[in-house]
């Protein structure tokens, strides 16, 4: 079983601070995480790794220093890990092609574990992007999977209800944080993923096209969070009441 | 042209390796021990579980060499594991640092092969627990004045004595003991021993009902005319003090990191509620009195932190540490005493329920002026290694 993991270095989104001037997120200092889904999508990589053999490839857009996230996912358990530094201007359209392109290059894949999103910009388009530059099957938001002989069974959190599909291989799958917890490595893991490979490979090497981005971004601003601070004192009963019709009136409540 | 005259800039920062290590350790600490922080101090329960699944991650046998079936880690390594577990449980904190430092320690040191082989490899996969009594009634920051006895008959010795005070003591199953074998060669007539709690005539005492750090159960452990196989002497006859004194100086580097860990918790504590609460209509952040605490607090972590990687360092290095690593736990246990007092101020009342977590750390942190010798004796060693 080939298995690929897209995975993404990230700020912490805790993290980050907005300036209250500007209203622009504070990005210096932040430290850099890898996206908690893709850690889901590793660990669901592995389950399958360890019941049906086989190697798992972490792939990463993104820029040298991602590289020493990417070690920690070798120390879960991943056999090596692909670093491709992306353009200076990258949306989601470069890097689908970039991450297609790196898939195509490795050529052999039964599965591909994407996170359902990244915890930055939560976009939810890379898996399905790439699915379709590959042409294959794919099967979004699984919180179970379950590998066969010659298919997956996948269960399809859409919120409200579970959709259980099946699909043969190559697939892509995206998952969701409900799937699994995922693994810490242990020290001796830790010690063992020293020797394990990162490949660093130029965009060049995985597209010929020109990638010229889709999307221009004009802006990032946080969202200022103003509360009303109403406070009910007095009477219970009346002050009760009084906040249900407040809810009623901003229709929180219908 | 001046290129070739740069020095090698120092590093004081962590290498990538034991960067994961702190990171791993540091989330699991959060998701894993912290939990179940509060209520382990409440009822005085003993991290059982918890040690199960650090012991499957490798921290149980963090520096015991690979061939014996620990991670072979360095001192640094070890350190960031110590602060980090104690800073959301310092009761975990200790038994990690006596286990490895104070139990495993000793043997890698001074075992024979034999001895190695058969407890090394219990110890790193958490099979047992370690632990270490020196410490008896009479014989506290004097350990010479110990006055339990072995005496050899035939192919056992014969161990008699009271130890008190013991980290793990209920629930340990290898020690090492101190005790007399020639009682006219003073600190030269002491002998160290690898016991394990099923030696008849073993028996673990009464647990000590006590200010902080509860879930490390601290007992007495008694033995009557316990049988202890010859093999089981740690190093020569009468090298039991030299062993001692030479374990404790690791261990207080563990100490120390312990200590951090506490007064590090007390600062991420004081500057979330610090910003939170509000009083005169604005948060009590916003007050310099508090600022201060706070850039003091922030100040002396880093100063005890640098301490206790540079007594790790200088460990690693296969160098004397016995002053560094005394000044390390000295100035790291005042630094959490001090910490603490503060965060539980900023706190105001509530810092004084058991409500907050401060209030646990305030009793957790006096421990570390007191255990692997006290404030006063880790004065006693740098003096000694100044004045001579
Ligand atoms: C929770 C806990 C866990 C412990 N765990 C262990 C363990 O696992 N193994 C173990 O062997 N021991 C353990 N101990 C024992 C601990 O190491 C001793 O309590 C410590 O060494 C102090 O000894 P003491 O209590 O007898 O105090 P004392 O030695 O009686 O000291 C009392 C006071 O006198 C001071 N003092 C003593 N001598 C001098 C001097 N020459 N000059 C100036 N001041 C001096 C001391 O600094 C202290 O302030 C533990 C203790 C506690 C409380
Ligand atoms: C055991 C106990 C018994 C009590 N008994 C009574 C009682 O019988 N009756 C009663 O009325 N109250 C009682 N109290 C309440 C007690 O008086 C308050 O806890 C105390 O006044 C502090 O208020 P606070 O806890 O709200 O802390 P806060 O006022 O929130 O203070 C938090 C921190 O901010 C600091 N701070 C606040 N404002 C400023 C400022 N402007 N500049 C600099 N620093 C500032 C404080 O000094 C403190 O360090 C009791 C409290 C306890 C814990």
């Amino acid at each position: 079983m080939n298995i690929i993991v897209c995975a993404k270095q990230v700020v912490d989104v805790a993290e980050i601070k907005v300036d209250s001037s500007t209203k622009k997120p504070i990005l210096v200092g932040v430290p850099q995480k890898i996206s908690d889904m893709d850690k889901n999508a590793l660990e669901e990589a592995i389950k399958v790794k360890e019941k049906h053999g086989g190697k798992i490839t972490i792939l990463t857009v993104g820029a040298p220093d991602a590289k020493e996230r990417m070690k920690e996912l070798l120390a879960m358990g991943a056999d090596e890990g692909v670093l491709i530094p992306p353009p200076e201007h990258a949306d989601y359209h470069v890097i689908a092609h970039l991450l297609a392109g790196a898939m195509k290059k490795i050529g052999s894949y039964d599965i591909i574990f994407c996170g359902e999103a990244s915890i930055d910009m939560f976009s939810g388009q890379m898996g399905p992007r790439i699915a379709g530059l590959l042409n294959i099957p794919q099967i979004t938001y699984a919180q179970q999977v379950t590998v066969e002989q010659n298919k997956v069974v996948a269960e399809r959190n859409l919120g409200e209800k579970a959709v259980i599909i099946e699909s043969p291989f190559p697939v892509l799958i995206t998952v969701t944080k409900e799937i699994n917890q995922p693994r810490l490595p242990s020290l001796m893991a830790i010690l063992a993923s020293s020797s394990k490979p990162i490949h660093e490979w130029p965009a060049t090497d995985v597209t010929t096209e020109a990638l010229v981005p889709k999307l221009q971004t004009m802006d990032i601003k946080g969202i200022p969070m103003q509360r009303k601070n109403i406070i009910y004192q007095n009477d219970l009963d009346q002050s009760v009441g009084k906040l249900v019709d407040e809810l009623a009136k901003v229709g929180v409540l219908r | 042209m001046f290129d070739d005259l740069i020095p090698t800039p120092m590093k004081l920062e962590l290498n990538e390796q034991q960067k994961m290590i702190r990171n791993m350790v540091r989330e699991f600490a959060e998701k894993e021990v912290a939990p179940l922080a509060a209520e382990l101090d409440k009822k005085g329960e003993y991290p059982t579980k918890t040690l199960e699944k650090m012991a499957k991650l490798g921290l149980l046998g963090i520096i015991i060499p690979q061939q014996y079936g620990g991670a072979g880690l360095d001192t640094i390594s070890y350190v960031t594991v110590v602060e980090e577990i104690s800073r959301k449980c310092a009761s975990t904190g200790v038994i990690t640092s006596v286990h490895n430092s104070l139990a495993a320690w000793p043997i890698m040191k001074y075992g024979s092969e034999e001895q190695k082989k058969k407890y090394l490899p219990i110890l790193a996969k958490g099979e047992k627990i370690g632990a270490f009594a020196g410490t008896e009634p009479n014989a506290g920051s004097d350990l010479g004045a110990m006055k339990t006895t072995a005496v050899l008959k035939g192919h056992h010795y014969i161990i008699n004595g009271d130890k008190t005070f013991i980290t793990s003591g209920p629930k340990a199953g290898i020690i090492i003991v101190f005790a007399v074998t020639d009682k006219n060669a003073g600190t030269k007539g002491l002998s160290a021993f690898i016991i394990e709690n099923t030696f008849k005539g073993y028996k673990v005492g009464s647990i000590f009902d006590k200010l902080g750090i509860n879930a490390s159960q601290t007992s007495e452990l008694l033995f009557e005319n316990m049988e202890v196989p010859q093999e089981n002497l740690l190093g020569k006859e009468g090298d039991g003090f030299k062993i001692a004194l030479s374990t404790l100086d690791g261990g207080r580097i563990g100490i120390a990191a312990q200590a951090v860990g506490i007064a590090q918790a007390a600062l991420d504590e004081s500057i979330a509620y610090s910003k939170q609460r509000e009083q005169f209509g604005k948060p009590i952040a916003k007050f310099q009195a508090i600022q201060w605490m706070i850039a003091d607090m922030a100040t002396r972590i880093e100063a005890a932190r640098f301490l206790v990687y540079n007594a790790a360092y200088i460990k690693d290095k296969g160098e004397r540490f016995s002053k560094e690593a005394a000044m390390a736990k000295l100035f790291a246990s005042e630094t959490a005493m001090e910490a603490v007092i503060k965060a539980v101020q900023i706190h105001g009342g509530y810092g004084y329920t058991k409500e907050y977590t401060v209030e646990r750390l305030f009793r957790d942190a006096k421990i570390t002026e007191i255990y692997e010798g006290t404030s006063e004796v880790q004065r006693m060693v740098i003096s000694a290694n100044l004045l001579g």
